[in-house]
């Protein structure tokens, strides 16, 4: 299985995933801890996935959306945006909205 | 070798040519960046279909020679 169809697999099967540098208890980048930091806040379940254990992966999630930087949040298959978005998205309760919109439990749905 | 600001903003400016840009430096290590950037090339545009512009004005530089660039992009009021 090709690091492509790995990764549309993952992102197909789990309705919340982070592809992020780390892991969610254990961030290795600022912009990842952020990112679950306000998963965790919206009480999503979510998958995080760990770029640094393989270059492929790291490589692949780039190129997978055409997107350079790493975190990515994919909700339903979609990809949501990285760091920035997410945050302008939370503060917004665009995130919150989301989720909901797509069937996904969140603690703050208000 | 890490960017200088006006080079970010250069190459916003060469893809964007009607783009206002600012650029915030984050952590004086050359590396870490904040911008604003408003251009009318973002309008009806999803924030990351936004950012994808700029990333492609950046030339592959970003993630690579940039490592953190936090973007906030819209269209001209």
């Amino acid at each position: 299985m090709s690091i492509q169809d790995w990764i549309k697999n993952e992102v197909e099967t789990n309705d919340v995933v982070v592809f992020m540098k780390g892991t969610p208890n254990f961030p290795q980048c600022g912009f990842s801890g952020q990112v679950v930091q306000i998963l965790d806040y919206l009480g999503a379940p979510y998958k995080g996935i760990n770029v640094l254990e393989d270059d492929d992966l790291r490589q692949g999630i780039k190129d997978f959306t055409n997107w350079p930087t790493i975190p990515q949040l994919y909700v339903k298959g979609e990809f949501v945006g990285g760091c920035d978005i997410i945050r302008e998205m939370f503060q917004n309760q665009e995130l919150q909205q989301t989720f909901n919109d797509k069937g996904i439990e969140t603690k703050q749905s208000a | 070798m890490p960017m200088a600001a006006n080079q970010i903003e250069e190459l916003i400016k060469a893809a964007l040519p009607d783009a206002q840009v600012e650029i915030r430096d984050l952590a004086g290590d050359g590396d870490h960046y904040a911008a604003n950037v408003v251009s009318e090339a973002f309008r009806g545009k999803s924030r990351v279909q936004q950012h994808q512009l700029v990333y492609e004005a950046l030339k592959g530089n970003m993630g690579g020679e940039l490592h953190a660039l936090a973007l906030q992009t819209k269209a001209p009021d």
